[in-house]
C-alpha cells in the first residue's frame, strides 16, 4: 500500500483549495484545438465529491441557457489547470442530486459565511 | 530473453505525457535476490535461481539449500536463463534497470484468481438462453452437449461448467510505463493475473513486432 501511495503522490496536486459539496467553483480546463492549447472555464456548483487520492472526482452542475449541464472532473488530472472556490455553500448532505429536480429559488444554496 | 520475478502490489492510475490516464499495475522487485548460480562448466548451462519474499517453516532440504548460499529463504525459487558473462553472485539483489526499460513490451505469468465452480457463461463466454419467451429455469444453461445414438457419447473437451481460475496464466505484450531503480518497482499498463501479493514472472515479450 505504501508503494502505491508513493506513486500516486507524484501525480497529486498540492495547490488545490479546500472544497466540498455545495461550493460554487470555477474549474479552468485545458482545451487543445489542433496544436494550440487554451483554457476554458466551467463555473458551477459541486453536487458530488467522489473518490480519494488520485481518483478524486467532482461533479459540477451549472445552468446553461436554461439547460442543466453537469461535468465530472478528476481534480488531479492534468487537464484541470486550476480550481477556484468562488462561494462556500451551506448544505446538509454530501450528494446534492436533489438540485437536478429544482430550478429557480428552490435550487438556491445558502452561503456559508464562516 | 530476460526474466525476473516480482510481487504484485496492486493497481492505481497515472497520467502520461499526453494527459491521458492509464490504469497501471505496480510490480515490486525490491526483494528479488539470487540464490544459486548455475554455470556452463558445472551444470551444462548458465542460469540463476531467483527468490522473493520471506518464508518460515521450510523443509529440511530447502533450508540447507538456502543455507548453502547464505540467502534468506524466500517464497518461491524460480530459475531464469542468463548470459554466461553475467556477474551475478548468490545473495545479489536484482534491479529492474538491468532487465527492462520504459516502453518495452513484456509477458507476465502468474496464477490467476480462483473463481470456484463456474457456469459456462462465465467460464467459456457462452451466450446462455433467453430471459423470457417460455424459457424455464435454464437461462444460464449451456444447451445441447451433443447428438443422440450417433456418436452415442459426448466428445472429449466439450465445454462445460467446472472449476475456473487458479491456473497459470500469461498475458502477452504488456507495455512498461514506469520504472524506478531506486525503489525498484515496475509499472505496467493494464492488469496482471492473480491477487495482490502474488508472485509473477516478468519476461521480455515473445511477440516482438507488436
Amino acid at each position: 500500500m505504501d508503494l502505491i501511495e508513493n506513486i500516486e503522490k507524484e501525480y497529486l496536486k498540492e495547490d488545490l483549495p479546500e472544497f466540498k459539496s455545495g461550493d460554487t467553483v470555477k474549474v479552468n480546463v485545458k482545451v487543445s484545438e489542433g496544436n494550440r492549447e487554451r483554457i476554458q472555464t466551467f463555473e458551477g456548483v459541486i453536487i458530488a465529491v467522489n473518490g480519494v487520492g488520485i481518483n478524486k472526482t467532482i461533479t459540477v452542475r451549472k445552468l446553461s441557457f436554461g439547460v442543466g449541464v453537469e461535468r465530472i472532473f478528476p481534480v488531479h488530472a492534468p487537464i484541470v489547470d486550476s480550481l477556484e472556490v468562488v462561494r462556500k455553500g451551506k448544505v446538509r448532505r454530501s450528494k446534492l442530486y436533489y438540485l437536478r429536480d429544482r430550478v429557480g429559488k428552490s435550487a438556491k444554496i445558502k452561503e456559508d459565511r464562516n | 530473453m530476460k526474466t525476473l520475478i516480482a510481487k504484485k502490489i496492486g493497481m492505481t492510475q497515472i497520467y502520461d505525457e499526453n494527459s491521458k490516464s492509464l490504469g497501471v499495475t505496480v510490480l515490486d522487485v525490491s526483494d528479488c535476490r539470487v540464490v544459486q548460480v548455475k554455470n556452463n562448466e558445472k551444470d551444462g548451462y548458465s542460469a540463476v535461481q531467483l527468490t522473493i519474499g520471506k518464508k518460515k517453516n521450510l523443509s529440511k532440504p530447502l533450508e540447507s539449500h538456502y543455507k548453502k548460499y547464505d540467502v534468506e529463504p524466500g517464497e518461491v525459487l524460480h530459475e531464469v536463463k542468463v548470459d554466461e558473462d553475467s556477474e551475478l553472485n548468490p545473495g545479489a539483489k536484482i534491479n529492474v534497470k538491468d532487465f527492462f526499460e520504459i516502453g518495452q513490451k513484456v509477458d507476465i505469468t502468474g496464477i490467476s484468481k480462483g473463481k470456484g465452480f463456474a457456469g459456462v457463461m462465465k467460464r467459456h463466454n457462452f451466450s446462455g438462453q433467453k430471459a423470457s419467451h417460455g424459457v424455464h429455469k435454464v437461462h444460464r444453461a449451456g444447451g445441447s452437449i451433443g447428438n443422440a445414438s450417433f456418436p452415442g457419447h459426448v466428445f472429449k473437451g466439450q465445454k462445460m461448467a467446472g472449476r475456473m481460475g487458479n491456473q497459470k496464466t500469461t498475458i502477452q505484450s504488456v507495455t512498461i510505463v514506469g520504472l524506478n531503480e531506486e525503489k525498484n518497482y515496475l509499472l505496467v499498463n493494464g492488469s496482471v493475473p492473480g491477487n495482490k501479493g502474488n508472485i509473477v514472472q516478468v519476461q521480455s515479450a515473445v511477440k516482438v513486432n507488436q
